[in-house]
């Protein structure tokens, strides 16, 4: 889809030389902090900007000039909430419809399969940021097209609206569409992509399927149980323990071997307050920068 | 429904529901015509007071012909005590106390307003005059008539109508065209809309369409309410006041856009409208008629585009001029939109950063 693509904004190399392809019907993420250069990189596919050096190819087509042949084809959803001053819900999605030239029993649809009929009435000032994200992603789909990009569509959300809209984003590619998204939200990335680029500074540090990524690091297990059930000192000589800590909450253990650590937890006795932790997108990212991760 | 219908509703309708752009646009400079059309033309065709002390036989015995002038000029109090006269005077109740004493007509007047009280006097001399010149059985040798050079009907509202309209069409367009770039600007918009397949044209044409709707539906409510409540007359080729607010929106739009594009915020776009367009509408006489203002500023006042759609719109509702006057007005007023639309989109770019 997209091949050695740059973009410098003064001595900011914001996008500096990605290249990735997204298959069809994919659910692709773009994961980093923020700055990473993620929504430069989504705008110059989108055609909104124009990269320094290399090409973008969006459905076999150039996004840049501005297409308009191209343009029914994608769906987009931006950052911030672009809608129009003092209208319904339902007039957005309405006036959005037959802008793409579809009528409004499409709108209708997409506003109830978002969860707002209800809102329907209500100006866009007055729902909540989940409430316009949802509308934004309707609005983003309401012409059924063949790929659609969400840009952050989770940002500035609580992490109950979070999970509430991780519901309807998976749903998306159900019926065979593409799908690009750019979160800087490890689980949420984890959660919902086939595949995901992690991009840091400009450039893609890694490039697969989440759990392909997270086995890739053969990172160590965690496993914590309640303080005071076993001793530090007695912790260090379970079975298969590389290290452990304990603080005033958990008594932690690393392992490579979760298996043998926990027959011989159980043989002992010390199963109270067991949790398990693997390695996550986070431990990767670690890896790869040696930088803890900060969304 | 097509693109460009729906966006011109969507428009629309964000306008509608913006009730302090409603309230600015329309309601605020309508305020202005009532408050001028009302003092003023109260002023022009109301009578002088009168106080007349006891019986004064120059009133009451005027022939009916004279007494209806008089009547004409001036409103007659009658009181028995000189006293309360001239306290009425005083007070500025009354412009002028009248008794008589035998042959003698006593006039006692204030200096407080000297305008009334001179024209008060003056017009009295005049009928003690006429009825001297009775006394004397001659017929008169002159006879004096004065005649105003324009429509006989021409009043204060004549003149104040068209300038007041022209300086709401110039609020609205301007701040609806700054607000709509900077506001859309802001919210990405009109990122969102280069994203959908929708022409810009289609996106200017229904912002333009929007505006000049908003600016006719003005003229009606204007021009109706100066008609019905004071008397506003309309000359023969007042329509061609259509083209000319729509050729001024164009130019107040233009003059919007250059405010939106040099704007990060939409308070800074409209503070920046308002120091185009408040200015401008003292300066181009929308307030008040600039015929006494000095040369510097009569100059000043000839580079601003709502002098011309002023004139303009005077020459063609009001002086009686033909359709040909509003020619070169508009021909100005294109000329204007299309230098600072120029200036605009050197400045204009899609992204605020």
């Amino acid at each position: 889809m997209i091949d050695d693509v740059r973009k410098t904004y003064g001595d900011l190399r914001a996008v500096d030389g990605v290249s990735f392809g997204v298959g069809t019907g994919e659910f692709f993420g773009i994961l980093g902090p923020n700055g990473a250069g993620k929504t430069t990189t989504l705008e110059i596919i989108e055609g909104l900007r124009s990269p320094d050096s290399g090409s973008v190819s969006l459905l076999g087509r150039s996004p840049w000039p501005r297409n308009r042949e191209l343009l029914p084809r994608i769906g987009v959803q931006l950052q911030a909430s672009a809608f129009f001053e003092r209208l319904t819900a339902r007039e957005q999605i309405r006036t959005f419809a037959s802008l793409y030239g579809v009528g409004t029993t499409s709108g209708d649809a997409w506003l109830a399969r978002v969860g707002l009929d209800d809102k329907g009435d209500t100006q866009t000032s007055k729902l909540s940021g989940g409430q316009l994200q949802r509308l934004s992603i309707a609005c983003a789909l309401v012409h059924e097209p063949e790929v659609v990009f969400l840009d952050e569509p989770t940002a500035g959300l609580d992490p109950q609206a979070r999970r509430n809209l991780w519901d309807l984003l998976s749903s998306l590619n159900d019926d065979g569409r593409t799908v690009v998204l750019t979160t800087h939200y490890m689980d949420e990335a984890e959660m919902l992509c086939d595949r995901v680029a992690i991009m840091d500074k400009g450039s893609i540090l890694e490039l697969d399927s989440p759990t392909a990524l997270i086995r890739a690091l053969d990172a160590a297990v965690r496993i914590s149980i309640a303080p005071n059930v076993l001793a530090l000192a007695d912790a260090r000589q379970v079975d298969g323990v590389d290290a452990a800590s304990a603080d005033d909450s958990s008594l932690t253990m690393t392992t490579r071997d979760p298996a043998a650590v926990m027959s011989d937890l159980a043989r002992r006795g010390a199963l109270t307050g067991l949790q398990v932790r693997g390695a996550t997108l986070e431990d990767v990212f670690l890896t790869r920068t040696g930088r803890e991760y900060r969304a | 429904m097509s693109a460009f219908r729906s966006l011109s509703v969507a428009i629309l309708k964000g306008y509608l529901r913006d009730k302090q752009a409603v309230f600015f646009t329309v309601f605020f400079p309508l305020m202005f015509l009532v408050l001028f059309g009302g003092i003023f033309s109260d002023q022009s065709q109301s009578k002088l007071e009168l106080t007349q002390v006891g019986n004064v036989s120059l009133i009451d015995q005027m022939p009916q012909a004279t007494r209806d002038a008089f009547d004409d000029a001036f409103e007659v109090t009658k009181v028995d005590d000189v006293q309360d006269a001239l306290d009425r005077v005083r007070d500025g109740d009354s412009a002028v106390a009248v008794e008589q004493r035998g042959k003698e007509i006593v006039v006692h007047y204030s200096d407080a307003d000297r305008v009334q009280s001179s024209v008060a006097q003056g017009t009295l001399q005049s009928f003690v005059q006429t009825a001297n010149m009775a006394a004397t059985g001659m017929v008169p040798m002159f006879t004096y008539t004065s005649e105003r050079v324009e429509d006989e009907s021409l009043q204060t509202i004549q003149f104040v109508t068209p300038g007041l309209l022209g300086w709401a069409i110039a609020t609205s367009a301007t701040f609806g065209a700054a607000a709509t770039l900077v506001g859309w600007r802001s919210t990405k918009l009109l990122r969102r809309l280069r994203l959908a397949p929708v022409s810009t044209r289609s996106l200017v044409v229904a912002r333009i369409g929007v505006t000049v709707l908003i600016a006719m539906v003005q003229m009606v409510i204007f021009v109706g309410l100066a008609v019905a409540l004071f008397g506003l007359e309309l000359a023969g080729s007042w329509w061609m006041a259509v083209p000319l607010l729509v050729c001024g929106t164009l130019s107040f739009m233009a003059l919007g856009l250059l405010a939106g594009a040099v704007s990060n915020t939409v308070e800074g776009a409209t503070s920046l409208a308002n120091i185009f367009v408040l200015p401008m509408a003292f300066l181009s006489g929308s307030f008040f008629p600039l015929d006494g203002a000095p040369r510097w500023l009569d100059v000043v006042s000839h580079t601003l585009p709502l002098r011309y759609l002023n004139d303009g719109m005077l020459d063609v509702m009001v002086r009686g001029k033909g359709p040909e006057a509003a020619l070169i007005p508009i021909a100005i007023l294109l000329g204007f939109a299309t230098v600072v639309l120029l200036i605009a989109s050197r400045f204009f770019s899609w992204e605020t950063d």
